[in-house]
């Protein structure tokens, strides 16, 4: 039993795969805006990817963006609703594939936006082909022998590289592998959230996460693996 | 008193957008149309509306779509190979049925091209240009003036159809300069009961084409699809030079139609019966009229600065009832008036 349903989240049945990270991470947004009481200023953008279906499950105003253009849509609704608060979600393929401009120009400069960056591994709605993040050495779909960075280059750091620009107020990187990175991942949402409300600036968590089905992993061999080997690439912790 | 300055075609699209109370604009600068850009970059600052120069015209586009869902009344522009990356957002306003405006000076194609004037994007802005089933109110100024009062119908027709309407100029149109009365419009009220704005005291909302069941997305198609014949029925535009007896009718639009009424009133002086047609409105394209000018006139002449494609919308019309001539110039080339005369 379930003893408490955040007011921000509707219900409805998921339609991510068991042991996948998106659900979680979905109810952890939706108890931040429950408990910092922003549901009825709030606006969400759904990605293109696994997330595409997030507003089956938030219970507030909600849009979606073209592949990659999350952040340009963001920009354009806070431009004209300063006072609302603007967040939107994105896989590593929507964020640092297709769509790597619109959150590199986006965080220089400085929107008073949350995006909050799903990192997998992999293109998980497409069924698992590489992504920017994928490790070096991980079989895909497209990489069938393993990433090999002479053909397609190196797992590209993006909270790296998104700490560097001036108006960037805060990035960090979480994960939803375990409970205590739960927690973790959920004070982190609720940071960016509260930045945005003392219009701090941009705000980016980076949540590492499991994708069972396209990993080819059980959920707790998954949950093992980012463990082991994604945090290796990825390592946790507050980047600015 | 009249409030007559003199402006350039670009500047007084810009001037329109905002007299019709265009308050979001996001852009990328592309010749021949930077000084739009830069009108808006000083303009919609002075009335308290946001200027945003994206990184590109995919952003630009996207920026547009986002200010587009909390109801504001939003702009972008650009040029020939910009539009044709403003077509996955074009596509994306469409299918979540925002109005937006987008404006397009084009130049010569395809490709690079170059920035002289041309007309190649006659079927990009008229067949919907991105993906999936859709259409684009397309509104052809001609001069400076026009441009100006088109800005307000292109705001207009957005808001009321909820729906992208692209602007069509070219590069002589963006850059020439003449006098432009400033005229106040009415102001245009959006509808609040589509927007987001954060869901007080009512229920959340959702802006999305994204409808995975056929039978949804079928039924949003149909809608649409609703909504285009309705403006095909009630906003075509068109302006007409045609006497009793015309013998032959000299169709073209854009700056292309200046020429081709000079033409045609040298003509009459020869004492030779011909008459012009110069469409406002390219989608929906004026075919009824047309269809029943064929049956009297003996020869239409089609006069464009591409390789036919408004001739294709013609053809359509007419359907054989009389002859159609063709006079097309590419890659920056004007028409020559003795060449159009010939025809006559
Ligand atoms: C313009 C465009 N290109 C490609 C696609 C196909 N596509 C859908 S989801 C996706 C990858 C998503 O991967 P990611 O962002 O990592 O999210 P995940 O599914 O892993 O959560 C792609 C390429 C698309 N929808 N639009
Ligand atoms: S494919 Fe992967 S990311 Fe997508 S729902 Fe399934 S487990 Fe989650």
């Amino acid at each position: 039993m379930i003893s408490w349903f955040p007011k921000s989240m509707k219900h409805n049945v998921t339609h991510y795969c068991a042991g996948c990270g998106h659900g979680i991470i979905t109810r952890l947004i939706c108890e931040a805006i429950d408990e910092l009481n922003i549901r009825e200023k709030t606006i969400g953008i759904a990605p293109i990817g696994c997330a595409v279906l997030a507003y089956n499950y938030w219970n507030f105003d909600t849009t979606e963006a073209a592949h990659g253009r999350v952040p340009a849509v963001a920009m354009g609704i806070k431009r004209v609703l300063p006072d609302r608060i603007v967040f939107g979600c994105q896989g590593d393929g929507d964020l640092a594939a297709i769509g790597l401009a619109e959150i590199i120009h986006c965080a220089n400069r400085g929107e008073n936006i949350c995006i909050f960056f799903i990192n997998n591994a992999v293109y998980g709605m497409t069924q698992g082909q590489m992504a920017p993040t994928t490790l070096i050495g991980q079989k895909t779909a497209t990489t069938p022998d393993g990433r090999n960075p002479e053909d397609d280059g190196y797992p590209l750091k993006i909270s790296e590289m998104l700490a560097l620009l001036p108006a960037v107020a805060y990035i960090e990187r979480t994960s939803v592998h375990n409970p205590q990175n739960v927690i973790k991942t959920k004070k982190a949402i609720k940071k960016a959230f509260q930045n945005q409300i003392e219009k701090k600036g941009f705000s980016l968590v980076e949540i590492l996460s499991t994708c069972p089905s396209c990993w080819d992993k059980t959920p707790v061999e998954s949950a093992l693996w980012l463990q082991n080997e994604l945090i290796k690439t990825f390592p946790l912790g507050v980047l600015k | 008193m009249k409030n007559i300055i003199l402006a350039s075609g670009n500047e007084s699209c810009g001037e329109g957008a905002i007299q019709s109370g265009c308050r979001f604009y996001a852009g990328y600068p592309i010749t021949p149309q930077n000084e739009l850009t830069e009108y808006m970059a000083k303009r919609i600052k002075e009335v308290g509306g946001t200027f945003i120069q994206a990184e590109s015209e995919i952003s630009s586009i996207n920026m547009v779509f986002g200010a587009s869902v909390t109801g504001a009344l939003v702009m972008t522009s650009s040029s020939s190979p910009g539009i044709s990356l403003k077509q996955e957002g074009i596509s994306y306003c469409a299918g979540c049925e925002l109005p937006a405006v987008i404006v397009n000076m084009m130049r010569g194609g395809p490709g690079l091209g170059n920035i002289a004037s041309a007309q190649g994007d006659y079927f990009q802005a008229t067949r919907g240009g991105g993906h999936g089933d859709y259409r684009t109110i397309t509104l052809a100024p001609s001069s400076v003036q026009e441009m100006y009062g088109l800005m307000y119908d292109a705001f207009y027709l957005a808001v009321k159809y909820r729906t992208p309407v692209i602007v069509l100029g070219d590069s002589i149109l963006a850059q020439m300069i003449e006098p432009l009365e400033i005229k106040k419009f009415k102001s245009i009220k959006i509808d609040k009961e589509w927007i987001l704005d954060g869901c007080k005291n009512r229920k959340p909302r959702i802006i999305r084409s994204l409808l995975l069941k056929p039978d949804e997305l079928e039924n949003l198609n149909l809608r649409l699809q609703g909504r285009y014949r309705e403006i095909e029925k009630k906003e075509i535009r068109f302006e007409a030079d045609i006497k009793n007896g015309t013998q032959t009718l000299v169709v073209s639009f854009g700056t292309v139609s200046r020429i081709c009424k000079a033409v045609v009133e040298d003509a009459r002086k020869k004492g030779i019966n011909a008459g012009w047609f110069r469409p406002i409105t390219l989608w929906p394209f004026p075919r009824s009229f047309l269809r029943k000018i064929s049956e009297k006139v003996k020869k239409i002449v089609v006069v464009e600065m591409n390789a036919g494609q408004m001739l294709e919308d013609i053809k359509i019309s007419v359907e054989g009832r009389c002859a159609i001539e063709f006079y097309g110039r590419m890659g920056g080339n004007i028409p020559d008036e003795k060449q159009v005369l010939r025809l006559l």
